[in-house]
Parts: C-alpha cells; structure tokens; sequence
C-alpha cells in the first residue's frame, strides 16, 4: 500500500482545527496557550458559531489571540475585557462572547471589572490562564504568584507579608449570585485537555442558554517565566501550582 | 404638526436626545453634576420601546470600556460624567480614538483640581482639546451653550463621530446641565438593525461571515512602521475634520471694537455684558466657539485686525485663551479673564473685567 492510498479523509483521526489559521504562533515552545487556542477554535467550529462569536483579548501574551482564531475580535485595555464583554453580549443577546485573560490581566488590573461582571451575571465566558507569573513584560510577580515563588520582581521569592498572598480569585467569584459555573482545569496530559475542552464547550453553552457568568480557570505552566524546561514545568505545576489551587468544579448550578 | 416645545434640564435633554437619536447603549457611573442623565433614561426604559440599553457600571472605567465594547459592534453607544470622572475615562479615550471608534461622550464640567466642586466649571478644556490621554489624537469636541444644543448636539456629535469613526465630546458646564430651558427635541428614528450596521459599518464585530476576513478591533501595532502609517492615516483624518467641521457663532462681531470669545454658559453671560456695553456705547463682539476642536482659529484671526482688542472669557485660569492667542499671532492684545473654583460671574463683572484690561 502507498503511503497516498492511506492519506484519505475518511482515514482522518486528527486535523487542525478548521477556525486556526496559518500564522505562525509567537507563544514559546511548552506554553498552555496555544492548547487553549486550539480548544476555543474547535468548540467553536462544532457549536456552529463561527459567524456569530466575539472574542476578547486581554493585555498579556495571549493579546494577539486574535491573529490565530478566525472570528471577529475585540482588543481590550489592560484588565477591561469583562466590561467590553459586558456591551458586546448586552448588545447582541444572541453571540457568544468570551473573554481570554491571563492572572494579571484579570486578578490585578482587571479585578473590579472581573467581579462585577460575574455579579451582574453577564452572560459570557471568561477563559482565565493562570500560571502564576506575569508571561509577556518578562516574568514578574501576578497576584496568582506562589508563596515563596522567584520572579523578577520577588526575586529572593514571594513573602506574602510584604507582597500579600496568591489569590484565589476564582473561589471569589464562585461565591457570586451571578455565576453559575466557576471551575479550575489544566491542560499539561491528554486527559486534562478533554476535560477543559468540556468545560470551555459548557461555558460557552451557558453563555448562549443565558444562565449567567462561567468562568474556566485553566492553570498553566510558563516555563519560560518559571525558567524550566517544558517538562519540568509541567511536573512542578503538578506539585506546586495544584496544591494552591486544586483541579475541578467550584461551583456547577 | 407643530414643534412640541417642553421645558427640561441640560441633562434631561440629553438622555430624551439619546433614545430620539436611536442610540443602542448608554453606560455610566453617578457623579453629580450629570447624574439626571442616567437617572432620566433609567425613567424612561428605552429597553422596554426601541431597545437601547442602559447599564449602570461599576466605575467610569468599566462604562467607557463597555462604551468601546458597544462601538466595536458598530452600535451607536454612549457615556457621561463630570469632571473627576472623565480623567478616569482618559485611558478609554485614547483607546477609542487608536481603534477608531466612533462614540459619545458628555463631561458635564465641575470644579477641580481633584475632586474639587461640584459647581460649574470650564476648567477641562486642555484636557478635552489638548490631549487628555496618551497618544497623538483629537477628540470631536462640542460646546453646548444652550438646553436646545444639548439635545441637538447629541445628533450631531454621533454623526460625525460615524462620519470619521472617532470619538466625539460633548463639552458642557454644570449651568448648561443643571438650568432649565425650552427645548424642542429630535424626532424619534429607529435604531439600525444588525443588517444595516453590517452594511453602513463593515468593520464592526458581529461576527464573521464567510464573504469576509475577521474583523478585529484594536489599537496594538508592534511594527512601529506599520504603527507610524496609522498614526498617519489618523493625522490626515484630523486634518478633514479641521477642514469641514469647525462651527461658531457671530454676535455683532461685524463692527465691534472689541471680540470676546466664550463658549458654552460663559457666552451666554458675555451676551448679557454685550447688552451692558451696548448701553453704554461700547461695542462688543462675541464670537462663540461651538467646536473646541476643530478650533475657528480663521473667524477670530478674521477680527484681529479689525478690533481693538481681544478678550477670552472662560471659567477657568486661561485655557482657550491659548488658542485665540494663536489664531491672533500677536497682532492685537489678547486678554483673560475667568472665574475659579466653581465660582460663575455677574455680567457686570464682565464688563468691568472688559474695560480694565482692554479699555
């Protein structure tokens, strides 16, 4: 048998998602954006949404989301995605609209536009990356930074007498009337993709059903900030970054 | 059929003006002296007859971001505030103008520095025209001076916002927001369906159709020659808008021997001094500029070589009184006098303001 005779689609077990374009991505090799992208991307394409969902990038490394996911984007200020999210979906009932946002954009600047989003109950997604470090300006301390964790802004590590402790702001937000579905995934095995990948699918749905505000935390790794190889990344997320912030639903109503 | 002619606030006829208009969204944060804006469409419930929406936002900040949310969609949106509130707004602004977004926005002036009075006050005028946030842009600026161009202006200052997707002010003092005139509004027009927003602005995000790219909003370009190009693009806009859009008015400015320039409730008292004058045998000009920016550099040039002297009348320490000194280049003398703090003068004290500097 050729190998021509096996490339047929009706052998196809795998395949780009259809809504991720050819650009070449500008995340470091190792990092979860691009994993989350291609979730977002294929969810998307199966709920048939394609032509009426408004994504929302933040200010961090995923601020050019937009040039790898072929739908229609807002650009937000720093920590304003939930408040451009707010008008976007009250405007237009019938998109899906989601938010993308890193710890710091959404747990420091962002934090007043964040709760009161989800206190109104808007009806939008917040997909939430938090890998404890500020990625894009070069590996600073997040409000997500770990006690003790070494960054380049606490570089003999975090004393949270001085600096304050990690926040968990999506518990915070879990306790809100106006979620209805807060929970905290990964996506470092196969396994964990599946499972965000539901989560996100269930977000968006909720948004769509008008049920209120999700919010997906996905915690990451950023090996690059955390200066560790991929791996070693992925088996100090485990040991360090789960403890402080365990996997699974905070609240599924 | 006649012109229903009612009688209402500066605030209250925006807020009437805004659902006649079909605007889509108005979001806000109380601050006094404006809060009957929101207050008002609260009472009305658009929702509930065109469909406009109306959201009390959290903070300023979170308002004029839902207002560059709203006009990313192509939807025609809107914000106001006063004073403190519109410096919390900047940083929308600029991004609303990099992005270039088409919006409305009304700072019903108030005292400052800081959280200063809540009296009335022409004291933004550098922040409105000059610059206010980061980054080489103009902001549309309107200076009502009357409850009819409060409402009239809400009209106007969508339009050309539209006109040159560019956020548009309407810039006007807590007198103008608080008095009570007659006023005529606009008659009521439908808001835009999602079709029509597709067709008139193909750039708003409504989600991407298949006859299309993905249409993406925002102000970021890495590639400072790329970067440079749209500051370009921007500059040339800038320019179009000076070239068509400048409005002012004219009372008795043909044989005056001497020009005031006053814009919004200061004009309308300067008029009352001109009155004054006009008994004594003075003959006074005013030339009331209706858009800061574009600035009517030319009209008043036009005077200065025909008066005596030139006088901005402002309520503040001499803001405006920067741009009418370039428009006259040196050729006359060019005076100020303002009010501080929230504090409004008489027209008498105008006039004698008038006669000792310039007389």
């Amino acid at each position: 048998m050729d190998i021509q005779d096996i490339i047929k689609p009706e052998n196809l077990v795998y395949d780009k998602p259809r809504l991720m374009n050819d650009n070449p991505m500008h995340y470091c090799p190792g990092c979860s954006h691009g994993v989350v992208h291609k979730l977002i991307a294929e969810i998307i394409d199966e709920m048939g949404m394609e032509e009426s969902s408004v994504g929302i990038a933040p200010v961090g490394c995923a601020v050019f989301a937009y040039n790898y996911i072929d739908i229609d984007w807002q650009e937000a200020a720093h920590g304003r995605a939930p408040a451009i999210a707010t008008a976007v979906k009250r405007l237009n009932p019938d998109k899906l609209v989601f938010t993308y946002q890193g710890d710091g954009d959404l747990a420091a600047i962002g934090t007043a536009e964040t709760i009161h989003a989800c206190n109104r109950g808007e009806n939008i997604a917040i997909i939430f990356i938090n890998n404890g470090i500020y990625g894009m300006t070069g590996g600073q301390m997040a409000p997500t930074t770990l006690e003790g964790m070494v960054t380049a802004t606490c570089p003999y590590g975090r004393n949270v007498e001085l600096y304050g402790y990690p926040l968990k702001i999506s518990d915070l937000v879990a306790k809100l009337d106006g979620t209805c579905y807060v929970t905290r995934q990964s996506v470092h095995t196969a396994a964990a993709i599946k499972k965000t990948k539901k989560a996100i699918r269930q977000a968006f749905e909720n948004s769509m059903a008008k049920k209120g505000t999700s919010l997906v935390e996905v915690v990451s790794t950023c090996n690059s900030g955390w200066k560790m190889s991929p791996e070693k990344a992925n088996t100090w997320m485990e040991e360090n970054m789960f403890a402080k912030y365990p996997m699974g639903d905070l609240k599924n109503e | 059929m006649a012109e229903e002619v009612k009688l209402m606030k500066g605030n209250e006829a925006i807020a009437h003006a805004a659902i006649r208009y079909g605007a889509d969204g108005y979001f806000g944060y109380p601050i006094t002296p404006q809060s009957e804006i929101m207050e008002t469409l609260m009472e009305e419930k658009p929702w509930e007859t065109t469909g406009m929406v109306v959201l009390q936002a959290e903070s300023e900040l979170a308002a004029i971001n839902m207002v560059y949310g709203g006009a990313g969609c192509g939807k025609a949106v809107m914000t106001s505030s006063s004073s403190p509130g519109v410096s919390l707004k900047q940083e929308g602004i600029s991004y609303m103008a990099g992005a270039e977004l088409p919006a409305l926005i009304v700072n019903v002036m108030r005292g400052g520095p800081g959280l200063g009075t809540i009296q009335p006050s022409q004291a933004d005028y550098f922040q409105t025209v000059k610059g206010g946030g980061h980054g080489d842009y103009r902001l549309i600026t309107l200076a009502p001076a009357s409850v009819q161009e409060m409402a009239d202006f809400v009209t106007l200052g969508f339009d050309l916002a539209f006109k040159y997707r560019n956020p548009s002010m309407i810039l006007a003092d807590g007198i103008i927001g608080q008095m009570m005139e007659k006023v005529v509004l606009p008659p009521f027009r439908p808001r835009l369906t999602e079709e029509e927003i597709r067709a008139a602005r193909p750039w708003a995000t409504l989600g991407k159709r298949a006859d299309r790219k993905p249409n993406i909003i925002t102000s970021l370009e890495l590639d400072p020659a790329r970067m440079e190009e749209n500051n370009i693009r921007f500059q040339a806009k800038y320019a179009e808008i000076e070239k068509h859009e400048v409005r002012y008015e004219e009372i008795d400015c043909e044989d005056a021997d001497y020009l005031i320039v006053a814009f919004g409730s200061m004009a309308r008292i300067c008029q009352k001094a001109q009155e004054l004058a006009a008994a004594e045998g003075i003959k006074l000009g005013l030339l009331r500029p209706i858009t800061l920016w574009p600035f009517p550099y030319e009209a008043i040039s036009h005077y200065a070589d025909k008066v005596k002297g030139v006088i901005s009348i402002e309520l503040n320490a001499g803001q405006m009184v920067e741009d009418v000194r370039l428009a006259v280049n040196g050729r006359v003398k060019v005076e100020h006098f303002g009010r501080l703090g929230g504090i409004v003068p008489t027209p008498d004290e105008v006039l004698c303001a008038i006669k000792e500097k310039l007389m």
